[in-house]
């Protein structure tokens, strides 16, 4: 039939490029998993089964890898929405020049991961950053060369990269809010913290819950910041889970653990995904 | 009321303190103002002292004879303007393969029948769970084999398809009354004239807010271009900035100015589009 024709037509060329370079590759890199690396190029790889996920997922490596991911996703997440509605709140004033404002705590959307790292990068320098001699360790040892500290420094530049992304998602959903509610709750006699914990709080935790789910992907994805600033040093303290998949794959040829690696965090993402799924099949709004 | 319970109640004191409340507002704003573009100024004086200058405490924080020679060195012989040149390239062909294989399959998804239709939005759609880290060494070997490491084709052709695309096209045409398409075919228009003559230009927010989500997408690319480009002539401006920050350390100045080119585009592209890029932004979160 020519109209089945013409809707399979439509369709192929998407569908050829998932299949090619997401479906099969998805496939493989589970597959792959199966194998250990050979010791040199060319030679054919060693078929070991689920050997190599058990030996990789049990190891104390893959633990610290994910638990450093886990705090970054904890240093940066809260962080970021908490001055997310801060600024919201702040610009969302009937002000002469508020627009100014606005498009100020919106511009950092502007920047790119590599952008925001660079930045930082000589403002963290221990001889010549800002912040080192603001924060009066001019010439000591750089934030990114501490270990306690390099983690913190990177999920500040990630905090700082962001914060134009989630202005601009908690701005909507405050704009979103009905005037005559907040007028209620005034009329009735409500300090204006009072409103803003017990009205304004729960019309946004739609939208906390989307950037929390959003931020906590993105905190798990974090790669360029990682590769600019400390290369996943100093001694593995900044060595995320992707980052250790990337040092795997690319600088050690491990391809075997790093698909292990690779399929870990895929699980973790998806788990996320479905979270953000569910949440907006059911879309619980104005709960609490 | 609680909140009136201090301060005079006279209207001179009533006046005084609605003053006192405005400057401490506009106070606020002005210091969150100063903490989000603080990095980004702080990059752009550096980049106009000459070089030696840069580290000098007490800082120097405002330029008093400008040098703009950093950026045509960082042009030129930094190369950002080969990076740019190849970002643009590799940018606006990715958004418009990833438009048209979207607008195709999300037409077809919303205005023909066909068997197995079902399936195929279903794969569409489960392609939105599969990240990059999942699939990123099979098409790094995939690349390889192809002979197109180190090259453009290795930039777009892994993402000429575009899950989220399909999902939001075959939303928003179906917001589209079948009664249109009815009269459209009295008037024998096909399927490819009904989507261009009729359905796109119903559309064009859409689309607008679609290529804005693709084109930063795009744009801000870093693990994937990392990994397959090794030349100039092909590395996108996220891995020459890279690059800039790792080799060209004697001349900072230098290292500024090209942070500032690499970040200009998307300021200039924020800017022009804020309406849109908002609606960009936060489509996945108002979209159920």
């Amino acid at each position: 039939m020519r109209e089945a024709g013409a809707g399979y037509l439509f369709v192929l060329p998407a569908l050829v490029a998932f299949g090619v370079f997401v479906f099969y590759p998805l496939v493989k890199t589970a597959y792959l998993g199966f194998f250990t690396s050979p010791p040199a190029p060319n030679l054919p790889a060693h078929y070991v089964g689920v050997s190599q996920y058990s030996s990789v997922l049990r190891s104390s490596e893959f633990r610290d890898d994910l638990w450093r991911s886990v705090q970054f996703v904890l240093y940066t997440v809260p962080a970021g929405i908490v001055l997310g509605i801060a600024l919201a709140v702040l610009a969302n004033q009937r002000l002469a020049g508020i627009r100014i404002f606005r498009t100020v705590y919106s511009s950092t959307v502007a920047t790119s991961t590599a952008v925001a790292s660079v930045v930082f990068l000589t403002l963290l320098n221990p001889q010549i950053g800002l912040l080192n001699y603001w924060l009066g360790r001019q010439g000591g040892a750089g934030l990114l060369q501490s270990s306690s500290l390099a983690l913190p420094a990177v999920s500040v530049v990630t905090i700082w990269q962001n914060i134009g992304f989630t202005f601009i998602l908690m701005s909507a959903a405050l704009q979103a809010v009905p005037d005559d509610l907040l007028e209620a709750a005034r009329v009735d006699g409500a300090s204006s913290w009072f409103r803003f914990r017990h009205v304004t709080i729960p019309l946004l935790s739609p939208m906390i819950f989307f950037a929390v789910i959003v931020g906590t992907i993105a905190g798990f994805q974090a790669f360029g910041q990682i590769d600019i600033l400390t290369q996943g040093g100093p001694n593995n303290h900044t060595l995320v889970l992707i980052y250790d998949l990337y040092q795997q794959a690319f600088q050690y040829d491990n391809f075997g653990s790093a698909a292990v690696l690779s399929v870990s965090l895929f699980v973790i993402l998806l788990v996320l995904t479905f979270a953000q799924f569910w949440y907006f099949q059911r879309r619980v709004f104005y709960a609490n | 009321m609680p909140t009136d319970g201090r301060g005079g109640r006279s209207p001179a004191g009533q006046r005084a303190r609605l003053v006192a409340r405005r400057v401490v507002r506009y106070l606020l704003l002005v210091a969150m103002a100063g903490v989000v573009l603080f990095p980004i100024y702080v990059t752009l004086v550096d980049a106009l002292l000459p070089s030696q200058k840069i580290g000098s405490r007490p800082p120097t924080l405002f330029p008093l004879h400008p040098l703009w020679g950093s950026f045509a060195t960082a042009f030129s012989e930094a190369h950002l303007g080969i990076y740019l040149r190849n970002s643009a390239i590799v940018t606006l062909a990715t958004v418009a393969a990833q438009l048209i294989t979207s607008v195709l399959a999300g037409y077809a998804f919303a205005f023909v029948r066909f068997p197995l239709r079902g399936l195929a939005f279903a794969l569409c759609l489960a392609t939105l769970m599969v990240p990059l880290e999942a699939t990123i060494i099979p098409n790094y070997r995939t690349v390889q084999a192809l002979g197109w490491y180190n090259s453009f084709p290795a930039l777009i052709v892994p993402f000429v398809g575009s899950g989220i695309g399909v999902f939001l096209f075959r939303q928003a045409f179906r917001g589209v009354p079948p009664e249109l398409r009815d009269a459209a075919k009295l008037d024998g228009y096909g399927h490819m004239s009904f989507l261009t003559r009729v359905v796109l230009p119903l559309n064009r927010p859409v689309v607008a807010a679609f290529g804005i989500y693709a084109f930063l997408t795009s744009w801000n690319q870093y693990l994937w271009p990392l990994i397959v480009t090794q030349t100039n002539s092909v590395r996108t401006v996220q891995i020459g900035l890279r690059q800039l920050s790792v080799t060209q350390f004697n001349r900072l100045d230098v290292v500024f100015a090209g942070t500032i080119l690499a970040a200009l585009p998307i300021f200039v592209l924020l800017f022009a589009f804020q309406k849109q890029l908002v609606r960009g932004l936060t489509a996945g979160a108002v979209k159920g």
